[in-house]
């Protein structure tokens, strides 16, 4: 148990060796390389290679039968030597699991064309532009005497799917961002940016650090502002950490349960209605793994069974889904089994997620937004976002690094942070105005969803519950 | 108990032999080795019926160096010397790398050589030695218990193993093993009402413990017989329970629920990496900074805080930290004055706090993570003659008990905070009420730790925790327990929740 396999060879024996009435193997090959930093120098960074093997086995029904069982067993760090104990621990797994809920055939097969391509691999050297152009950027903020703070991360992970009912996928999927925050020397104005990437070669941290280094200059003048309800504008970033959090909390079988923001009396759910309620914005929230700069895994990978997810669905295709379409609640994450049960769509979880919301198609950009905004407030980002009632779906949270006062289209200073209590059903039927849809990334769950578009939106009463001192 | 097999057979020394001879040929002022097991299993049931089971196991290696005062981390996963080798030979080329972008030298503490040490957790029973059939079966029964009765729709179960194998080298000379056990198991009961769609749930408060399986089959430690009792009548009473009138109030808050305003708003705020600004673009910094070292008024005279990393069954406990430091316990806050941080070798030497030592705080979740500042058991200490929780409560006219915690936010500086829990009773006149429904406490940490006017007696004194404190980027999770009496605040500003989401 040394070294690594070749991922194709770990799937081939482990379904070789295998005893069960089924398997899925799953190999993830992922390397890794981050910088971070603080006060204008370097914290810590590193990079990391790793690669797991993960073993699903059904037992007592390959073919569906209610009283399939499942064992999931994943390690790392596993060679072709090691693979065999691996399978076995697996099969016991399902042995002595019980019935599964989820119980389902397993995906027919088909293969991908590049199966047979080595992992794709990242290194320290996806940063041999960056770190010089970042070096700059603190060279910029130490002569205004300002500091900076952020991380940069790249990851390359390679999947390889295979199982006993012929699936042969692979899917490489990059991963990248870069969050720059800026503080004034005596940390009293801070101002962030979060900028997502697939390979760092589009990514201009100058002028990431221009743009907050403009943010700062808003600051100097401070507003005290009591809690309330204001017109807000809701950059991207922030209305994908709302919308992220919606879908997570999508599930079908959780709003057929009668325990979600979807559910309805008497088992029924909310498909089919509409959310938008006296907005005129019908916005369409949807998820495409062939959407361009979003690219994601184009089918089922899951490594445990949930109300949203099955391991039996794994390899499944996925193509593009609305979740809303034009305002109405138009379909809920669903495993095959769930859909069936609910006589609903199979409509699985896809790892990306696009809010269209301006008519048309086209719409302001967040400048524009905050230029037509007579008084009002822009918000630079949202943090610790915690459920609070999963029956209205109301979130807690508060404003980060920058809420700033607009009177007559322009920005005329910076006002104190707010705790805000909102539910992203809620703001749904209430958005005045949206921008355009453009890539984005989500502050507070970016680390675990990178992939979105989304509009700025204009909300005219949004609710800030109390006030917050911190700077 | 002494440290599983299948780990102490890896060849560690070995291996550190060709990591740190690499990194000291190669120049490295600093080096150290690790290699980590962690394995872990979820066992999810949905209605009684298996919902998911998965068990893991992530085993790596990694080399930190300090070269030419830059740090340098590189982690891989094959367990033979040509690897261990050329971790050490990246770990410098990425250390050569951010040398550009680093303008403050890192030095470390001096910390005394332990030498050889093995050291494991406290636990009776490995739960990863039980048949699944026999876990599984367990909170089957229980799930069970619970859907049998009146006014249950839907019941949750979850349990969670981990045992974590650790093995630490450095060019000091230290070569250290551990391993620890924890386990943590909840099972959430959903009532609805058919009619309106509307519905409640109701968790039991268990809390996560660095104990083994025997902790899920008595009642000595937590009385699960009594729980699962009580918790169907607790959950129809909420279903029906008046909505709570906002405003101000008294409030006793049960341990199950103050270990986590403990964990938010004491233990995040009093790391210093945080203070110092390490965490500013992402878990964020503190309102409690260095220069009130000694002077903050934290809260109340009564309020005592204490850090520790060797309290038994703490999900924080080990032996020695990430960086080769012997565990202890100290002082944070004392009669209500900020007196200490948490503080891992740089961040010690650098502020020459402590005597200028760590005082053990460096943790890394895996091979594949670089060790950072990470919390101590943190915990609010009970007054030694203190009163009951029943004596708290007849102290007030007006207020509420609250139980068991649930959502949780707080600001990145660590002022403005909202807890909601499992359950609150009405106090009125020094008596238990009925429930109220839809509460959020909110509030600033010093304003509140300031309105803590008792704390309970060590007989109220729970041990509450979690597995998943995030920090740092790439993000890491760590375990960490908080032992805090029942206690009483005055005057704390209640919201209903459900007027908040404009209803």
């Amino acid at each position: 148990m040394s070294t690594s396999s070749k991922p194709q060879d770990l799937v081939e024996k482990a379904l070789e060796l295998s005893r069960a009435d089924g398997a899925v193997v799953l190999v993830d090959a992922a390397t890794d390389a981050n910088l971070r930093w603080a006060n204008n120098t370097l914290t810590t960074n590193g990079v990391s290679a790793g690669q797991q093997v993960t073993v699903i086995s059904v037992k007592n029904g390959a073919t569906g039968a209610a009283s399939a069982a499942v064992g999931v067993v994943g390690r790392s760090g596993v060679d072709v030597a090691g693979i065999e104990d691996l399978v076995r621990a697996s099969e016991k797994a399902a042995e002595e699991s019980g019935p599964a809920d989820d119980a389902n055939q397993l995906v027919p097969g088909r293969a991908s064309a590049d199966w047979d391509e080595p992992p794709a691999q990242t290194d320290i050297s996806v940063f041999s532009s960056f770190a010089p152009a970042l070096g700059e950027t603190f060279a910029a903020a130490r002569a205004e005497g300002s500091l900076l703070f952020g991380y940069a991360e790249h990851s390359m992970s390679t999947q390889y799917l295979g199982s006993t009912s012929g699936l042969r996928l692979r899917h490489a999927q990059p991963t990248g961002s870069v969050q720059l925050n800026a503080k004034s020397g005596d940390r009293s104005r801070s101002a962030w940016a979060g900028v997502p990437t697939a390979d760092f070669s589009d990514v201009d941290v100058v002028a990431v650090g221009q743009d907050l280094a403009r943010r700062l200059e808003w600051a100097k003048r401070k507003i005290d502002l009591p809690a309330g309800r204001y017109e807000t504008v809701l950059p991207p970033t922030s209305v994908a950490d709302l919308m992220i959090y919606a879908y997570w909390s999508a599930a079908l079988r959780d709003a057929v349960d009668g325990r979600s923001v979807f559910s309805k009396s008497g088992g029924a759910t909310k498909l089919g209605e509409s959310l938008a309620g006296s907005s005129a914005i019908k916005a369409t929230l949807r998820s495409d793994p062939t959407a361009t700069g979003l690219e994601c895994t184009p089918y089922v990978e899951a490594y445990s069974s949930n109300a949203y997810q099955s391991v039996f669905d794994n390899g499944l295709a996925l193509g593009p889904t609305e979740w809303i379409k034009d305002g109405e609640l138009a379909a809920l994450l669903t495993t095959r089994r769930t859909a069936a049960a609910a006589q609903a769509p199979v409509t699985p979880f896809v790892d990306n997620l696009i809010l269209d919301a301006a008519p048309g198609g086209t719409g302001p950009s967040l400048t524009e937004l905050t230029g037509s905004t007579r008084d009002g407030l822009l918000l630079t980002s949202l943090w610790y976002i915690r459920e609070v009632d999963p029956q209205t779906l109301l979130l807690t949270g508060l404003t980060r690094d920058g809420v700033y006062k607009v009177e007559g289209g322009e920005v005329v200073g910076e006002v104190n942070n707010f705790r805000f209590n909102e539910s992203p059903v809620s703001l749904l039927s209430r958005i005045a105005e949206a921008g355009r849809t453009e890539r984005t990334f989500s502050r507070e769950w970016g680390d675990y969803f990178n992939r979105t578009a989304m509009p700025a939106l204009r909300i005219p009463d949004f609710n800030m519950s109390s006030v917050s001192p911190a700077s | 108990m002494t440290v599983d097999e299948s780990f102490t057979s890896l060849p560690l020394g070995d291996l550190a032999e060709a990591a740190l001879s690499r990194a000291r040929a190669l120049g490295a002022e600093h080096a150290d080795f690790r290699v980590e097991t962690v394995r872990s299993q979820h066992i999810n049931l949905r209605d009684g019926h298996v919902d998911g089971v998965s068990d893991s196991s992530d085993r790596g290696l990694s080399v930190r160096v300090v070269y030419d005062g830059t740090w340098g981390f590189a982690a891989g996963v094959a367990l033979d010397a040509r690897t261990a080798a050329a971790l050490a030979e990246q770990a410098v080329e990425v250390a050569k790398v951010s040398k550009p972008v680093n303008s403050e030298p890192v030095v470390l503490a001096p910390e005394p050589v332990h030498g050889e040490h093995v050291w494991v957790s406290s636990y009776e029973i490995n739960p990863f030695d039980v048949p699944d059939t026999e876990k599984i079966g367990h909170f089957q029964r229980w799930s069970e218990r619970l859907l049998g009765a009146d006014g249950v729709a839907h019941v949750d179960a979850e349990f969670q193993a981990v045992q974590e194998g650790k093995y630490f080298a450095d060019l000091a000379g230290n070569r250290l093993t551990q391993q620890r056990i924890r386990t943590e198991g909840a099972l959430t009961a959903v009532a609805v009402d058919q009619e309106s769609g509307a519905f409640e749930t109701m968790r039991t408060v268990a809390p996560p413990v660095g104990r083994g399986w025997e902790f899920f089959t008595g009642n000595e430690v937590f009385d699960w017989d009594a729980e699962l009792d009580a918790l169907p009548g607790l959950l129809r009473d909420k279903l029906t329970a008046p909505s709570v009138q906002p405003g101000e109030y008294d409030v006793v808050i049960d341990p199950s629920n103050l270990w986590l305003t403990i964990h938010e708003s004491i233990g995040h705020a009093t790391e210093l990496d945080r203070a110092l600004g390490y965490e500013a673009a992402y878990a964020g910094t503190s309102f409690a900074t260095l220069d009130k070292l000694g002077t903050l008024k934290y809260g109340s005279p009564v309020m005592n805080i204490t850090g520790d990393r060797v309290s038994e069954h703490g999900l924080g406990t080990v032996g020695f930290d990430d960086e080769g430091v012997q565990t202890q316990q100290w002082d944070i806050v004392k009669n209500g004055i900020l007196v200490g941080y948490q503080l891992d070798r740089r961040i010690a030497q650098l502020k020459g706090l402590n005597g200028g030592r760590s005082n053990g705080c460096a943790f890394a979740d895996s091979a594949a993570h670089v060790p950072i500042q990470r919390m101590a058991n943190v915990s609010l200490q009970p007054a030694a003659d203190g009163p009951s929780t029943k004596e708290l409560i007849s102290r007030v006219r007006r207020g509420l008990y609250i139980i068991g915690d649930k959502s949780w936010s707080i600001d990145m500086q660590r002022y403005n905070f909202q807890f909601t829990g499992q359950r609150a009773f009405l106090i009125e006149d020094g008596e238990l009420k009925g429930q109220v429904k839809d509460f959020a406490y909110q509030a600033t940490t010093t304003d509140f730790w300031g309105a803590m006017e008792a704390v309970g007696g060590p007989q109220t004194y729970v041990v509450g925790g979690s597995f998943q404190c995030g920090k740092g980027q790439p993000g890491q999770v760590a375990p960490v327990s908080h032992g805090a009496p029942a206690a009483l605040f005055r005057g704390i500003r209640i919201l209903n929740t459900v007027q908040e989401a404009g209803q």
